[in-house]
């Protein structure tokens, strides 16, 4: 087990470096000028010659394995970024500075992320539970009227597209209708109510649309664990009804359902950008959007970094949640 | 619960133990109403044994789980009546059914590996069979005498093999595990469905020969589905052929076994290879395929591969389904047959092939 977990956080590791060059390569390799980008920034004249002073300093002239080798180097060490004259100090863990701001992009990352740590995490205390409720329900009633009802409005709202159902929500319950403050984050530090109540219209729209894939998939996993063998077993023992879809049914129904958990637990996590977008929540997927737009290279680059260590760090997690559950699984 | 109704151990009147009568079990599908079991009537008494033979689809399977209550009633017409000591189980609360399973009625299942949950210890399993209908027991107490009860099916070290998982188990441990669990309430009635066809023969042996212990012990009834013949001849005391859904014939073991009375039954014990018989000869199999649940053939429904409708005036055998009725050789030996003498016809025809 313990050799498991470090061979994987192995090939985890090289995942991220992997994902780190590719991104280094498309940026480098594609037709970009960091030195455009960061003079514009600072003035609306940026003659040909600034430019060229300003990739010289950004080092952007420099072999691309160089240039690697100084950000990864940054990453663990720390270093000293000068451009336009002035040195910029970066501290590790040093993903580069913002073109615009030219703060660390660490302290950016930093500043952003608990906002959509608190989206992904409230969305899912919704989507999951909801959904794998609901989706047992239906199984439990497969053929019925109930399970037609679940069945066709999980796929009416999975039909909507995301971010017409986040906009109206919003144009309806806040602006219209007012029933829902003005969503907004505040850390949980301050004020835990005000956290809550600027939360909670994000929290449910996503979880609600989220939540539909989940009943689908509860349900498609329940009925098959409840036509299983041992189900009928649990049964024949004179078990309670409930006992026996919750404890023998569900029990093995939820395995598949938390692998899919984790994945989207992660990429929850490298931003929710259309709900930070429409909502006004400023998280990191509002600034990846942003800093494409600007180009802004450190940041773009930084966030695709996180997002990648997420979704290894959440699939290594999931599989060793699988060998708690099923002691079949043994990690070799 | 203390209202003298549940109390099914004392049977109401000196019927046997448990008496199916006239029981019909059909599934709606999408492609119609399946007849997977029609007008079955059967009895047992405790510490007697019942074989049910047939082939799949036969409804030997179907018409144990409607006794245990497994069916889901919404996708499930059942009609007929099936008494468990004296009370009758058909419309019974799912509360009352619920007590009566695993409790009174036990089941074993055929392929135990499927049968048992991968998720929890054998030992755990166990004790939830008894924690089920001993409430107020401790989970100590439960997890006592699921151990007791291994080291009653012959598993060693019970103690330490309680905490195993099912996969860790070797097949033949997988079903003394499941016959422990089956047996742990002291079930007045067990039904045991194909319990060593996934064994194989040694395995087999030492699985019939402790059900057989267990039966002495315990003084159960026991019905012990199959398709094995060599099983029933060995376990069972009554013997009932079904085809088709329907009882084709039914009486004591040694009866059936040598004077089969309806030519389905025939057709099995012929197919079975004899050890004297020259091993070069090939085996006599029954022609043809299993008929459609779904539309069950006119007549009798073993006609389409009976080898014996010309024996038959006219075309009765197409035309009308024979009662289940008692032939020549008495009244305890049914069988469901347009022949006039069919242990004489069968006879005969046995004989010409032996020539």
């Amino acid at each position: 087990m313990f050799g498991y977990i470090v061979r994987r956080l192995i090939a985890a590791f090289m995942v991220i470096v992997a994902t780190s060059i590719i991104v280094f390569a498309l940026f480098f390799y594609g037709p970009s000028n960091p030195g455009q980008v960061v003079c514009m920034a600072t003035s609306p004249q940026c003659p040909a010659e600034r430019v060229h002073d300003y990739n010289e300093s950004l080092g952007y002239y420099d072999p691309v394995t160089q240039q690697y080798a100084v950000w990864a180097k940054g990453l663990f060490t720390g270093r000293d970024i000068e451009f336009g004259g002035s040195t910029y100090p970066c501290p590790a863990p040093c993903l580069g500075i913002s073109y615009y701001t030219r703060q660390p992009v660490t302290e950016l990352m930093k500043e952003r992320f608990p906002a959509t740590l608190s989206l992904a995490v409230g969305a899912t205390m919704i989507f999951f539970p909801l959904g794998v409720v609901l989706g047992s329900l239906a199984a439990r009633k497969r053929g019925t009227a109930t399970d037609r009802l679940l069945v066709g409005s999980s796929l009416v709202i999975y039909s909507i597209p995301y971010y017409l159902l986040a906009l109206l929500s919003y144009l309806y319950l806040v602006i219209i209708w007012g029933v829902f403050p003005q969503p907004e984050y505040n850390p949980i530090t301050q004020n835990p109510w005000l956290w809550f109540t600027g939360l909670i219209l994000p929290w449910l729209v996503l979880g609600l649309a989220t939540s539909t894939s989940y009943a689908r998939f509860s349900r498609g996993s329940m009925v098959e664990s409840l036509n299983e063998d041992y189900v009928r077993t649990a049964k024949a023992k004179g078990l309670a009804q409930r006992t026996v879809v919750i404890r023998h049914g569900l029990r093995a129904a939820i395995v598949p359902v938390i692998t899919i958990l984790g994945l989207d637990f992660a990429t929850l996590l490298a931003g929710t950008v259309f709900t930070e977008y429409i909502f006004g929540i400023q998280g990191i997927g509002r600034q990846a959007l942003d800093s494409i737009q600007d180009q802004n290279f450190p940041v773009i680059s930084a966030t695709v970094l996180i997002a990648a260590s997420f979704v290894v760090i959440a699939n290594l997690v999931v599989d060793i949640l699988y060998s708690v559950i099923d002691p079949r699984v043994r990690l070799t | 619960m203390s209202s003298p109704v549940e109390d099914v151990t004392r049977p109401a009147s000196n019927e046997p133990f448990l008496v199916v009568d006239d029981l019909t079990v059909k599934f709606p599908t999408a492609d119609g109403l399946v007849h997977a079991v029609t007008g079955l009537s059967y009895s047992v008494e405790m510490g007697k044994t019942l074989g049910i033979v047939g082939e799949s689809g036969s409804g030997k399977s179907v018409s144990s789980m409607a006794v245990v209550g497994l069916h889901d009633a919404k996708r499930t017409h059942i009609s007929g009546s099936i008494r468990v000591g004296g009370t009758e189980i058909i419309g019974l609360s799912e509360q009352r059914m619920r007590r009566l399973r695993g409790n009174e009625v036990a089941m074993i299942f055929q392929d135990a590996l499927a049968a048992l949950h991968p998720f929890y210890r054998v030992g755990n399993q166990l004790a939830e069979a008894y924690l089920a209908h001993h409430p107020n027991a401790s989970k100590r107490e439960a997890n006592e005498k699921g151990i007791a009860m291994l080291d009653r099916v012959g598993i060693p070290q019970p103690d330490q093999r309680a905490r195993d998982y099912p996969h860790q188990f070797s097949g033949g441990m997988r079903q003394r595990a499941m016959i422990a669990m089956a047996l742990i309430n002291d079930p007045k009635l067990l039904f045991a469905d194909e319990p060593t066809t996934a064994l194989d023969v040694t395995v087999q042996a030492q699985i019939l020969d402790l059900l057989q212990d267990l039966q002495r012990d315990f003084g159960s009834a026991i019905v012990f589905i199959t398709h094995d013949l060599g099983v029933i001849a060995e376990m069972a005391d009554d013997v009932l052929v079904m085809y088709g859904g329907r009882a084709v014939e039914l009486g004591s073991c040694s009866a059936v076994m040598s004077k089969p009375q309806m030519p389905y039954t025939w057709g099995l014990l012929e197919s079975i290879p004899e050890l004297e018989s020259d091993p070069g000869a090939r085996l006599l199999p029954i022609p043809g395929t299993p008929p459609s649940l779904l539309h069950p053939p006119t007549g009798c429904p073993f006609h389409p591969r009976c080898r014996f409708t010309g024996d038959v005036p006219g075309d009765l055998c197409e035309r009308e389904l024979p009662d289940l009725v008692p032939g020549v050789e008495g009244a305890a030996h049914l069988r469901r047959c347009h022949l006039r003498n069919p242990a004489e016809t069968l006879d005969n025809a046995a004989n010409k092939r032996e020539v």
